[in-house]
């Protein structure tokens, strides 16, 4: 069971429809169930029988999130795969110690990976889909996989499964997310 | 608790447009529908057949509607939406738009830029949206539509002014299993037109329509139609 985190404005709202449900059905592609929680629903911890945990993209004017960092403290006490989506590795960056700033890119964009890894195609560059307002500066010690021409796209956790991917990979990188499905299941 | 949203919907008269905004409607307030007609047919973002028929289905949803002509060309069409979105926004206090965007990055790309230029949200409920459960809402939520435009094989003259319906939506699946074209049309294999939907407050009825068919490209055009009672 993959537990699937809103960051939008409202509970069960129009960003849900579009951010959120396209990430599900992934998860049911790859065979596997999964559970909506909206952020500020969240409990101390992430309900029992999960594998992974996806904190999934908003809206391009919707940063309320970013105000409420301790909705998000139940991170620091969960040790399963962890993938933040845009909103989602803003959230990852702010609750670990890293930094979240102005910076916005729409559309299609080169992506250029700096540090292979088996979650990112296995390309030196490839097209991905970027829908955000703000830019990310990672957490102390966490690794940058890959980048755009403005700013960070992906970075890891070396000490955790946490990952952080500032482009949408629900729009035409399926894969991304499939893989990560993998290492929740495994 | 939150005031609902003022939102326009971007409106073509297909299913695609009209099915979101019954899906904003269900969130947020819709305050008008915003429609650009194109005058050159080959429009890289806005046309479909039946544009003439977008002031009706305003008046049968009981929405204002906010209209900008274009000239149809590429790069001023998006100046030219971005002024009738300026427009919404003065007359009728919009703070988002929305969409029946279903996996066009082309087009969501560049609605989403306008939207930041403008400082107004944008959101796309069909985004990515499951085709086969999205065609079964259409019917059991209960909207009328009609194909109203057929541009790839293996569609014949017959699917023009055709109900898309259960046994319409049938024979696409097996266009989709056969010719690979898209079931909902996001290809353009297809066009549609909503004669009736949940929010109407009436019905559109076609009285004269001409269609016209080549090698698997028809259109049906309706020349005139009129609102009757639910």
């Amino acid at each position: 069971m993959i537990l699937l985190i809103d960051p939008g404005f409202r509970a069960d709202s129009l960003p849900r429809d579009e951010f959120v449900s396209p990430v599900a059905r992934i998860a049911e592609r790859s065979g596997l169930e999964w559970k909506y929680r909206h952020y500020a629903a969240m409990d101390d911890a992430i309900p029992t029988d999960m594998e992974g945990v996806i904190i999934c993209g908003t809206a391009l004017k919707d940063n309320g999130f970013l105000a409420c960092p301790d909705s998000f403290d139940w991170l620091h006490r969960t040790e399963i795969p962890v993938l933040g989506i845009c909103a989602g590795m803003q959230v990852l960056c702010l609750t670990f110690g890293g930094s979240v700033k102005k910076g916005c890119e729409i559309g299609m964009t080169d992506v250029y990976v700096t540090a292979p890894h088996f979650l990112l195609p296995g390309v030196s560059s490839f097209q991905a889909y970027e829908l955000h307002s703000h830019s990310c500066e990672p957490p102390p010690g966490w690794e940058i996989l890959a980048v755009s021409d403005r700013c960070i796209q992906a970075i890891r956790d070396p000490l955790h499964p946490r990952f952080g991917l500032m482009f949408h990979p629900e729009v035409r990188n399926d894969r991304v997310v499939e893989v990560f499905l993998e290492l929740c299941r495994a | 608790m939150r005031e609902p949203m003022r939102l326009g919907v971007l409106c073509s008269g297909g299913k695609d447009s009209l099915f979101a905004c019954y899906r904003a409607m269900q969130e947020e307030k819709v305050a008008c529908l915003v429609t650009l007609f194109p005058e050159n047919p080959e429009s890289y973002m806005f046309h479909t057949p039946n544009l003439h028929l977008v002031p009706l289905q305003a008046e049968a949803a009981g929405l204002p509607l906010v209209s900008q002509k274009s000239r149809g060309v590429e790069d001023e069409e998006l100046g030219d939406l971005s002024r009738a979105l300026s427009v919404a926004s003065d007359r009728h206090g919009i703070e988002g738009v929305v969409t029946g965007a279903l996996m066009s990055v082309y087009q969501s790309s560049r609605i989403q830029q306008i939207c930041s230029d403008l400082d107004l949200w944008c959101f796309n409920p069909l985004w990515y949206a499951d085709p086969d459960i999205y065609m079964e809402q259409l019917f059991s939520e209960g909207f009328r539509v009609v194909v109203s435009g057929v541009f790839s094989a293996p569609f014949d003259a017959s699917w023009l002014g055709r109900k898309l319906d259960r046994a319409a939506l049938s024979e696409l699946r097996g266009y989709v299993r056969d010719y690979r074209i898209t079931l909902t049309g996001e290809g353009g294999e297809y066009e549609t037109l909503v004669l009736d939907a949940p929010f109407f407050q009436k019905r559109i009825v076609i009285e004269d329509a001409k269609t016209t068919y080549q090698n698997y490209r028809g259109i049906l055009d309706v020349k005139k139609a009129h609102l009757e009672e639910r």
